[in-house]
C-alpha cells in the first residue's frame, strides 16, 4: 500500500464517520462537528496530492489554509445558529426544527 | 514512512468513530478534539508544518471551543445524554453511508494511482510569498469572510431583547 | 548559528558554551545513531529539572512576597527562612488522600491535571533558552508554541465538567469565554513582531532583536513604540490566559470557593498548581524572546555574562511582575472581563498590527527621517490608546467618595 493510498483511504474513512454523524446522530452540534470532519477528510485529499501527487501542486497546501480558515468561520455561524434554534425550541434536536415560522 | 501514517491513520480514526458511537456529547466533543489532534499529528508527518499547527489552533483552539460553549449553552435537561436514534432514521441513514462508503471503497481499489516520490516540502517563506503574491485576493477574501461570520454569528446568538442588566 | 549580530568573542566564552560542551561530554561516547536521542532525552530532563525547580521556587517566591506585600511574614519556619517550605508542601500534597466525587466522570476527572501539566509542558520546546540553546528548532515555532498553549484552557473545561460540581461547571464556562475572549488580542500581539522580525522562528525573532542602536540602545521590541504597546497587550493578555489574579475568574475563591479544583485534592491538586506556574513560565518566556531580545544582553559591555543567565534574569523580572501584579489589583467581574479583551485589547492590537506593517516597511528610514518613524509609530500607539480608553470609561465618570460630616 501505498502512502498515497493510505492518505486517501483514511481521507475516505473519515468523511464516512462524519457523514454517519450527520445523517444519524440527531443532534445539531454533533451534525455540526461532523461536518467539520468531512472538511477535514477533504483537507487531507489536498494534502495527500500535494505531497505524493504529480508536482507543482503547491496550490493543494494553500487550499488546505484557506479550508481551515472558511472552516472555522463555519464552526463560528452554525454554532450560533445552534443557540439561536436553542433559544426558540428548546431543543437542538433537528427533527424538532421543521417549521419555517420562528 | 507508510508504517508512521498508518499508526497515525488508526490514532485519528480511533476516536473520530467512537465520537459518533458515544452518547454523552461533551465525550464525543472531546474525541472529536482527539481526533483533529490525530489528524494535525497526521499532516506533520506528511511534512505540511505549518498546515499542522494551524490545525491544531484552529481546531483545538477554536472550533471545539465554540462548540463545547454551545453544548453547554444548550444543555437538554439534566444530564448530557442524548436520546439514541430513532430505528428508521438510523437504518436509512447507515444504508446511505454505506452506499457512499462502498463507492469511495471500489474507486480507491480499481484506481492505479501513480507511485511518486513524495515531493519536497515547501519552507515556510516560500509559503508566506505564495500567500503574499498569486493568493493575495483569496488571503483578503478570507479576511472578509471571517469579519462577517463575526458580525453574523455575534447577531444570531444575541438575544432579540436587551437583557435586563445587560452592563453595570 | 545565530551569530550574525553578536561579536565572535562572548560566543567562544568557555561559561557561554559550557551546557553545550557538558551536552558533548555525556552523549560523545555515544555512537553516533544514538546520540541525537540521547541529547533530546538530556535536554527534556534539563527543562524538566530547571523548571520543576523554578515552580518549587515561584510558590515559595510568591508567598513570600505577597506575604511582605501585606504586612507579614510568609512562610519562615520550614528550613533557613522558610526555603524548605516547597519540599514540605510536596510531601503533604503526595500523601494526602485522593478524593473523586461518586457522580463524578472518572475518566476526565483523571486525564484533567495530567493533560494540562503535559500541554504547559509542550511550549518549552522552542524557546531559545539562550545562544545555541534551544530544544527543538523549527520554522514555525511560534505558531507551534501558540497552538501547544491554546489546549490548556480544555483541561480546565474537563476538570470542571467531569467534577459534576455546580461551581466547576460555572468554572468550565467561565475558562472558555476567558479563552475565546483573550486568545485573538495574544495573537494579534505577536503578528507584528512575526512581520518586522520576517520570521516565524524563535530563533529568527532573537537574532532580529541583536545590536544596539547608538551603542546602548538595544534592537529589542519592547523598546519600540509598536513593541511596546504589543508588549503590553501580550502581557495582559498572558495573565488572563494563565488564569492568574486579576484574571482568575474560574478560580475565584471567594465566589466559586475554587472553581475547577473544589473537587481536586492531594496530589492532582498540586498538578493544577504546577500547570499555572508553568503555564505562566512559559508564556513570559514567549515574551522575553518576542519582546525582551531573548537572551541578547542589554549592553555590549555586559556580554561576558553567559547568555542563559540574562535569559533566567528576564524571565525572572517578568514573573515577580506577575506576583506583584496579584498582589496589587482586585479581580474583575466576567463581564468587565470580557469588554476589556473585545473593546479595547482587540482593537489596540488591530490597530497595532498596522503600525508594526509600517514600522517593517520604513526599516531603511534613516537620520532625520528615523525620527519621523518614531514619531508616528508612537502617535500611532498614544492616539489610539487615548481614544479607546475614553470610550471605554465614557459613563463612569470620576469615582465620588462621600465621608460622614464631620
Amino acid at each position: 500500500m501505498s502512502p498515497l493510498h493510505l492518505c486517501l483511504a483514511l481521507s475516505a474513512a473519515l468523511f464516512c464517520t462524519g457523514l454517519v454523524a450527520v445523517l444519524i446522530r440527531g443532534n445539531a452540534i454533533l451534525v455540526l462537528l461532523g461536518v467539520e470532519l468531512m472538511l477535514n477528510a477533504a483537507n487531507l485529499n489536498f494534502l495527500a496530492f500535494w505531497r505524493f501527487g504529480p508536482g507543482g501542486g503547491e496550490a493543494g497546501l494553500v487550499f488546505v489554509l484557506f479550508s481551515i480558515a472558511v472552516a472555522a468561520a463555519e464552526a463560528a455561524v452554525g454554532m450560533a445558529l445552534v443557540i439561536a434554534v436553542h433559544r426558540h425550541l428548546r431543543s437542538i434536536r433537528i427533527a424538532d426544527a421543521n417549521r419555517l415560522k420562528g | 514512512m507508510t508504517t508512521l501514517l498508518a499508526v497515525l491513520a488508526l490514532i485519528c480514526l480511533a476516536p473520530a468513530v467512537a465520537a459518533v458511537l458515544v452518547r454523552n456529547l461533551i465525550h464525543s466533543a472531546l474525541l472529536f478534539v482527539l481526533a483533529w489532534l490525530g489528524l494535525a499529528a497526521f499532516y506533520l508527518a506528511l511534512g505540511a508544518e505549518f498546515v499542522a499547527f494551524a490545525q491544531a489552533l484552529v481546531y483545538v483552539g477554536g472550533v471545539s471551543m465554540v462548540a463545547l460553549f454551545a453544548v453547554l449553552l444548550t444543555r437538554p435537561g439534566r444530564t448530557d445524554l442524548l436520546p439514541p436514534p430513532s430505528a428508521a432514521r438510523a437504518v436509512g441513514g447507515l444504508a446511505a453511508v454505506s452506499l457512499v462508503a462502498s463507492m469511495l471503497a471500489s474507486s480507491l481499489f480499481w484506481s492505479r494511482l501513480p507511485s511518486m516520490e513524495p515531493t519536497a516540502p515547501i519552507p515556510l517563506r516560500r509559503l508566506g510569498e505564495l500567500l503574499a503574491g498569486p493568493y493575495l485576493v483569496a488571503v483578503l477574501l478570507v479576511g472578509l469572510i471571517l469579519t462577517v461570520a463575526l458580525i453574523g454569528g455575534l447577531l444570531l446568538a444575541a438575544p432579540r431583547r436587551p437583557a435586563e442588566g445587560a452592563d453595570a | 548559528m545565530i551569530l550574525a549580530v553578536a561579536p565572535a568573542s562572548p560566543a567562544d566564552a568557555w561559561l557561554e558554551r559550557a551546557p553545550l560542551l557538558l551536552r558533548d561530554a555525556l552523549t560523545g561516547w555515544l555512537p553516533d545513531a544514538l546520540r541525537p536521542w540521547v541529547s533530546a532525552l538530556l535536554s527534556i530532563a534539563v527543562i524538566l529539572g530547571v523548571f520543576g525547580l523554578l515552580f518549587a521556587y515561584m510558590t515559595l517566591a510568591e508567598r513570600k512576597l505577597l506575604g511582605r506585600m501585606q504586612n507579614r511574614p510568609g512562610p519562615n519556619r520550614t528550613g533557613p527562612f522558610g526555603l524548605l517550605q516547597p519540599f514540605a508542601d510536596a510531601i503533604k500534597a503526595l500523601t494526602k488522600e485522593d478524593i473523586v466525587p461518586r457522580a463524578a466522570d472518572r475518566v476526565l476527572h483523571f486525564l484533567a491535571p495530567v493533560v494540562l501539566v503535559a500541554l504547559s509542558l509542550l511550549g518549552l520546546a522552542v524557546i531559545p533558552f539562550g545562544r545555541n540553546l534551544v530544544a527543538v528548532e523549527l520554522e514555525a515555532a511560534v505558531l507551534y508554541f501558540f497552538a501547544a498553549g491554546a489546549a490548556t484552557e480544555l483541561s480546565i473545561f474537563m476538570a470542571g465538567w467531569a467534577s459534576r460540581n455546580k461551581y466547576s461547571l460555572l468554572a468550565a464556562m467561565r475558562a472558555l469565554a476567558q479563552l475565546i475572549s483573550y486568545e485573538v488580542p495574544l495573537l494579534l500581539s505577536v503578528v507584528p513582531v512575526v512581520v518586522v522580525a520576517g520570521s516565524l522562528s524563535t530563533t529568527g525573532i532573537v537574532a532580529a532583536q541583536g545590536g544596539w542602536a547608538a551603542g546602548i540602545w538595544p534592537h529589542w521590541h519592547a523598546l519600540t513604540p509598536w513593541g511596546f504597546s504589543a508588549f503590553a497587550v501580550f502581557m495582559i493578555a498572558a495573565l488572563a490566559e494563565s488564569n492568574r489574579s486579576p484574571f482568575d475568574l474560574p478560580e475565584a475563591e471567594s465566589e466559586l470557593i475554587a472553581g475547577h479544583l473544589t473537587e481536586y485534592s492531594g496530589f492532582k491538586y498540586a498538578l493544577f498548581f504546577m500547570a499555572e506556574y508553568l503555564g505562566m513560565a512559559a508564556l513570559s518566556a514567549m515574551a522575553v524572546t518576542l519582546f525582551l531580545g531573548g537572551w541578547q544582553a542589554p549592553l555590549g559591555l555586559l556580554e561576558f555574562v553567559p547568555s542563559y543567565a540574562w535569559f533566567g534574569v528576564k524571565l525572572l523580572l517578568l514573573l515577580l511582575g506577575f506576583i506583584w501584579i496579584r498582589a496589587t489589583f482586585p479581580r474583575l467581574r466576567i463581564d468587565q472581563l470580557t469588554r476589556l479583551s473585545w473593546k479595547f485589547l482587540v482593537p489596540l492590537a488591530l490597530v497595532n498590527l498596522l503600525n508594526g506593517g509600517f514600522w517593517a516597511a520604513t526599516a531603511d528610514w534613516s537620520g532625520p527621517a528615523a525620527a519621523v518613524r518614531w514619531l508616528v509609530s508612537a502617535l500611532l500607539v498614544v492616539v489610539p490608546f487615548v481614544a479607546l480608553a475614553r470610550s471605554l470609561a465614557a459613563g463612569y465618570g470620576p469615582r465620588t467618595y462621600r465621608y460622614a460630616p464631620s
